[in-house]
């Protein structure tokens, strides 16, 4: 592991209250500042905190907040709540898919997209919803997703 | 300054109330998620940037979500002496011609929804006006609040702040009656008290099971430990239901009042409050409560000049469902994967770091304010037999007005979606209703007339749950729900007991067979068995509610089962291995708008003559059925 993510690391760990609770939150901010846990920086906050490897991978793997992989610059995610999948998420989800020609949970080959499911982004009303990073896009069509993509190309 | 005394409160009171009702102009824009997704946050930077430009004076404050999600953003001009007047479907370019109105003390009509003359304060019950008698009725063309349909058979008690006051102002909540109760309560009541009156009030826990909130205080103040803590529950897993975010992104001090409430009358000095991670504006807004609240001497040590000292932290979730099980979430906190654990014990016996530990969920806690300042029997007064008060649903779906709405409990199923929700979009028809997310189940039309509380819910097969309530119509497939929610559930699974983590695959792959026009006769018998067995033998509420969406859709909606199994055939059009599209040679008129949103080529055809759909090369995405301008594109 490079110097510049330990020195990340070291970082996060000192804001959090030390203790082997941290863990959880210490990931997402990892996750958050890199796109992804490096198996490097588990093995090393796992060696930071003083709980087992097993520990963290268990961590790691269990959360869906949590890649093991780079993800892309943008994160398009599609909202698979109960009110959008009545109002056809899946068929949005699949016109992303066709388009980014990646499935969910992965990422472009250039790295500039990857693409995500979610269990209801709590926007019901304004259903079906599209959210890539921070920007949420309210009762989008099929057509409309596709120049939303576009939009961060 | 710290609050230590009565009139320290009434001071910030003071303050707060100049703010609400002020003696200028003062302009509010909803800015919950769903208001900045729909772009309130450019119209309230529009609005500061053009009363700057046209020189009107003017504050322009953000609030939280006022509940009628589908007429967002929504906007509030409050002129002094004048009726409140609320704006909807407000964009960027309604601003400057608003703003200009605005120097003639004149409100431009086409983006009215309602008029408010006077607000009841529930937490007091006193009622203040913006508009006197006289000028209300020169506005009489305007609807007002109280006679909109959406609004009028609501009664807001956890929404009471929402939509109205700034969230990261602690003077505006106080100035609605805030912390009146935890004061009255921390300084003068004994904790045994306090727990009579909620067990007065008959509040039952609002995140889903509904087990008696008294009972649960009780329990944790008799139970022995070196510390205690309370919980917050804010990860609110179900899809479909958004009021605890509501609730924490619009007024994050009703949650900490009552969280102060619960830890004096059940002995613990600190509290967490677990928020999804999926509810960015959520955590923002609580970590912001928590700072002032500290900074007014609202949280922190001796508390109102006595001895008691309580603190909260928050926690982000990291997106695992499970973590709303109580003993998961708290495996979360402790920073393990989120995996349940047996009870009892329970967490009010042995919780967080083996201590008691009480969890209550968001809009139970936003209650309990309430609950005090106007005392148990006043709100037991509210809703039925053993569901008392009111509850908060997420009204979405196939429903014309989609929104927040709380609504008293024993409000008919008919009432919330026919009254309030305006009936089904479209002119469609309804098919049937869910509540309780995942592990809840469908209510079908014929028991519309349900009475929403409890027991009847649990009693049709489904639950109260944490609120959503989402409204189907006849071109949704039951089965494929079913299917939808075990996919959910089998994702969600953790894996840690067989039943649940089997069960849940099992049952999926049979609904998958039978969506796919391959299931058998006897898939129904086998659907039952594992049902049967995941809710008998799984550890947690996860797997023991698990089989509800599809028991209950067997229950009401057989007949499609057997329509998918026998005939092969989907008549609500949904599953695409059994559907297929075409074109109505009668209806087309060859616009050429299917041809082109068409992703694969599978729709040919000239401009202004038929198109034709290429069964070889559709692949049922629906795209062409969504754009046909005069719904020529059929589905068989």
């Amino acid at each position: 592991m490079d110097e510049g993510t330990k020195t990340i690391i070291d970082k996060l760990i000192k804001k959090h209250k030390p203790g082997e609770n941290a863990v959880v939150s210490i990931f997402q901010d990892v996750q958050e500042q890199q796109g992804y846990l490096s198996e490097d920086a588990i093995r090393y906050v796992s060696e930071k905190l003083e709980i087992p490897v097993s520990r963290a991978f268990s961590v790691a793997t269990f959360y869906s907040a949590f890649s093991l992989t780079p993800l892309g610059r943008n994160r398009v995610h599609v909202c698979l709540g109960t009110a959008c999948h009545i109002k056809g998420a899946d068929n949005i989800a699949g016109r992303i898919s066709r388009q980014l020609k990646i499935k969910p949970g992965e990422t472009t080959g250039d790295r500039k997209f990857s693409l995500h499911k979610v269990r209801c982004l709590g926007c019901c009303a304004l259903a079906p919803v599209v959210k890539v990073n921070d920007d949420t896009y309210a009762g989008v069509s099929q057509d409309q997703v596709v120049s939303v993509l576009e939009k961060y190309r | 300054m710290k609050i230590k005394k009565m009139q320290d409160l009434n001071k910030l009171k003071k303050s707060g109330e100049q703010q609400l009702f002020p003696s200028g102009i003062k302009i509010t824009v909803g800015l919950a998620t769903c208001g900045i997704a729909r772009g309130a946050d450019k119209v309230h930077d529009a609005f500061k940037k053009e009363l700057q430009k046209q020189k009107v004076k003017a504050t322009v404050v953000p609030v939280g979500c006022s509940g009628w999600c589908s007429r967002e953003p929504i906007v509030n001009i409050i002129i002094p002496r004048m009726p409140k007047i609320t704006l909807g479907d407000v964009s960027e370019d309604d601003i400057p011609g608003i703003v200009r109105n605005l120097k003639n003390r004149h409100i431009p009509e086409s983006k009215i929804l309602y008029r408010t003359d006077a607000e009841e304060n529930i937490a007091d019950g006193r009622v203040r006006k913006y508009a006197s008698a006289s000028q209300a009725a020169t506005s009489g063309k305007i609807p007002a609040y109280g006679t909109l349909p959406l609004f009028k058979k609501q009664k807001k008690i956890a929404l009471r702040n929402c939509g109205l006051i700034n969230p990261a102002d602690i003077q505006e909540y106080v100035a609605r009656g805030g912390f009146k109760a935890a004061y009255s309560a921390v300084t003068g009541m004994k904790p045994e008290k306090i727990i009579t009156e909620v067990q007065r009030s008959g509040l039952r826990g609002r995140g889903g099971a509904g087990f008696p909130v008294g009972k649960k205080w009780e329990m944790a103040r008799q139970a022995e430990g070196k510390k205690k803590y309370i919980i917050c529950n804010a990860d609110e897993g179900d899809p479909g239901a958004y009021m605890d975010r509501s609730i924490l992104e619009g007024d994050p001090f009703s949650v900490l009042e009552g969280m102060i409430i619960a830890a004096f009358s059940i002995g613990a000095s600190e509290g967490y409050i677990y928020v999804r991670g999926e509810y960015p504006l959520a955590v923002k807004q609580v970590t912001k409560a928590i700072l002032q609240a500290k900074r007014s001497g609202l949280l922190g040590r001796n508390m109102f000049g006595t001895d008691f000292s309580f603190n909260v932290n928050v926690e982000k979730g990291a997106g695992a469902f499970v973590c709303g099980e109580e003993t998961a979430l708290i495996a979360s906190i402790e920073g393990y994967s989120g995996e349940p654990v047996p009870r009892p014990p329970y967490p009010v016996e042995k919780g967080l770091w083996g201590l008691p530990t009480c969890i209550n969920n968001v809009e139970t806690l936003a209650n309990i304010p309430v609950v005090l300042s106007r005392g148990g029997t006043w709100f037991s007064r509210i809703g039925t037999g053993k569901s008392k008060g009111t509850k908060i649903f997420s009204l979405v779906g196939a429903v014309e007005r989609v929104g927040l709405v709380e609504v008293p409990m024993g409000i008919s199923l008919k009432e919330i979606v026919y009254d309030i929700g305006g009936g089904i979009a479209g002119g469609r028809k309804l098919k049937a209703v869910q509540t309780g997310g995942p592990s809840g189940g469908c209510i079908p039309k014929r028991l519309a007339d349900i009475s929403v509380d409890y027991e009847s819910l649990t009693k049709a097969g489904s639950i109260m749950g944490s609120g959503g309530m989402i409204v189907m119509d006849d071109r949704t497939c039951m089965v494929d729900v079913a299917k939808y929610f075990m996919s959910f559930l089998k994702d969600e699974s953790c894996g840690k007991c067989l039943p649940c983590r089997e069960g849940t695959q099992a049952v999926f792959e049979i609904l998958d067979r039978i969506t796919r026009g391959r299931g058998r006769t006897k898939d129904i018998e086998q659907l039952k068995d594992v049902c049967e067995a995941m809710s008998q033998a799984s550890m947690c509420a996860l797997g023991k509610t698990a089989a509800n969406p599809v028991l209950s859709t067997l229950r009401y909606f057989g007949k499609e089962y057997d329509e998918h199994i026998k005939k092969r055939r989907c008549s609500a059009g949904v599953c695409s291995a059994l559907i297929r599209f075409s074109i109505n040679a009668d209806k087309c008129i060859g616009c050429e708008a299917c041809r082109k949103a068409c992703p694969c080529e599978a729709v040919s055809g000239k401009p202004r003559k038929m198109h034709k759909i290429s069964v070889k090369k559709c692949i049922k995405c629906r795209a062409c059925y969504e754009v046909c301008p005069v719904k020529a594109v059929e589905i068989r």
